[in-house]
């Protein structure tokens, strides 16, 4: 038997911890404590474990990673093991003697998260006060150290309208490149996806707004757009097992952030086998591996080693099997399902915001 | 950020932009560029280009050392050299 190709990248979810409580949080429904979290030794270990299996890119995320006091230690560890490091933060916990600590530590990357242009529309969704002001003093102080910075915005129905203006932000605060992401239906997202799934209509206008800003080609734009509106999956993370390893605050290794809710199979976690062994030997990343697990229509469709069937994630929530299609493909017969959600935006139930 | 778009030429001197470097894939055996948010795989002759822009290096020097080091005509490297260094440039891989 030959062994899968190694992971490129390792999402590194340092802490559930976050002074923000965005509706729209891609975070589980059961968050992980503090306690329960991995320690700077353990994470070291993940970290070499990582470069040695292959992996090139390593992202810091949460929750805010910040929240953690080993972050400049971390980042030093992986400048030193050559990892690319990225550090996935809402800023509200910088300032200048961290930033500075950072960019001594060699950190190579930064996406500040904005959930909003306006101080209204970004502490209703983020819930703390002067959380704008904040974000865009670290804009300021990321801008003035060198270190290469994306903005990213998590859209939804409520700020979508306002996409030209934060093109405008980005520009301001001197971003090399935005991200525009439409929210993505998992844990909290899900949990709010009424709420937050923007209409048809919204879709359409917000690629046209992201449409004219590329043309203007003076910034490079990631723009990830909404599965239910589309008739076609997205590959998810590069097809399960493949690209992309995940680990969580506790030291769960998952082949994407949202893995925790397939049912019936073991969590790996470093604290117990490798991360050689689990990316290579454990039963949650050989479930859905490459294309002989799919069933129908997956199994004989010419998209399968494109888009690797789509997200199973997505599949089990809205199936109640992780290994059906996922019902974004127009040939799912549970696409009604998707198609129903997309069309039926009728009453627009209150935003519930990420707690412990 | 809007910096306008510089012309290579032989007298340019090249840098990797901050959040862009290159690195040897010992896993794979691979040479990638390293950047924000993916790495790219460069083969054929771009990893022998890349690895002398030193900040110092003018693009001339590296066409000659090319030149040398694999017994090649000047002007067929030279095209190559400039068409690589030139398209790096204008996506703000490199700089002056
Ligand atoms: S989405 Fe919001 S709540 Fe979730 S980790 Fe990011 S900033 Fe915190
Ligand atoms: S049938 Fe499966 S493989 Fe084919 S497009 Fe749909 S999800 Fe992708």
């Amino acid at each position: 038997m030959t062994l899968p190709s190694p992971p490129m990248s390792l999402l590194a979810e340092l802490t559930h911890r976050c002074p923000l409580a965005c509706p729209y949080c891609s975070n589980p429904l059961e968050l992980e404590r503090k306690t329960a979290e991995l320690d700077t030794a353990d994470w070291r270990s993940v970290l070499e474990q990582a470069a040695e299996l292959g992996v090139l890119q390593v992202h810091f995320s949460g929750g805010e990673p910040m929240a953690r006091p080993d972050m400049v230690e971390l980042v030093s560890v992986a400048r030193r093991l050559n990892l690319y490091s990225n550090l996935i933060t809402s800023g509200v916990l910088l300032d200048e003697p961290k930033l500075e600590a950072l960019d001594r530590a060699g950190l190579d990357h930064i996406q500040l998260s904005f959930q909003d242009v306006t101080e209204a529309g970004a502490e209703r969704i983020g819930g703390l006060r002067s959380a704008q002001a904040r974000k865009i003093e670290a804009a300021r102080l990321i801008r003035a150290s060198g270190i290469p910075m994306t903005l990213n915005f998590v859209v939804h129905r409520e700020n979508i309208a306002r996409i030209p203006e934060m093109f405008t932000l980005a520009r301001e605060l001197g971003a090399g490149r935005v991200e525009i992401a439409h929210t993505q239906y998992y844990g909290w997202g899900l949990k709010n996806r009424d709420a937050l799934l923007p209409s048809r209509e919204q879709l359409e206008e917000s690629t046209r707004a992201v449409e004219a800003e590329r043309a203007k080609g003076d910034l490079s734009i990631d723009y990830v757009t909404p599965d239910y509106h589309a008739d076609r999956p997205k590959p998810c993370m590069g097809g399960w097992g493949q690209r992309f390893v995940n680990v969580t605050p506790s030291g769960r290794v998952l082949p994407c952030h949202a893995a925790e809710t397939i049912p019936d199979v073991a969590f790996p976690n470093v604290r117990d086998a490798s991360l050689s062994e689990i990316w290579n030997c454990s039963p949650l990343f050989n479930m859905f591996r490459g294309t002989n697990w799919m069933p129908e229509p997956c199994r004989s469709c010419e998209r399968k080693e494109k888009d690797w069937g789509g997200c199973r994630c997505q599949a089990l929530a809205l199936t109640g099997n992780a290994a059906n299609a996922d019902p974004v493909c127009s040939l799912s017969p549970f696409h009604d399902i998707v198609e129903g959600v997309a069309t039926g935006l009728s009453e627009k139930p209150e935003l519930l915001y990420r707690r412990f | 950020m809007t910096e306008a778009p510089h012309t290579v030429t032989e007298e340019t001197v090249l840098s990797f932009a901050r959040g862009y470097r290159l690195q040897h894939d010992r896993v794979r055996d691979l040479w990638i560029v390293q950047a924000p948010e993916k790495a790219f795989v460069i083969e054929g002759a771009a990893p022998h280009i890349l690895r002398l822009l030193d900040g110092k290096r003018s693009v001339g020097d590296i066409i000659q050392q090319l030149a040398l080091e694999f017994s090649a005509p000047r002007e067929v490297i030279a095209k190559d050299v400039l068409a690589l260094l030139s398209e790096l440039t204008e996506k703000n891989v490199l700089h002056t």
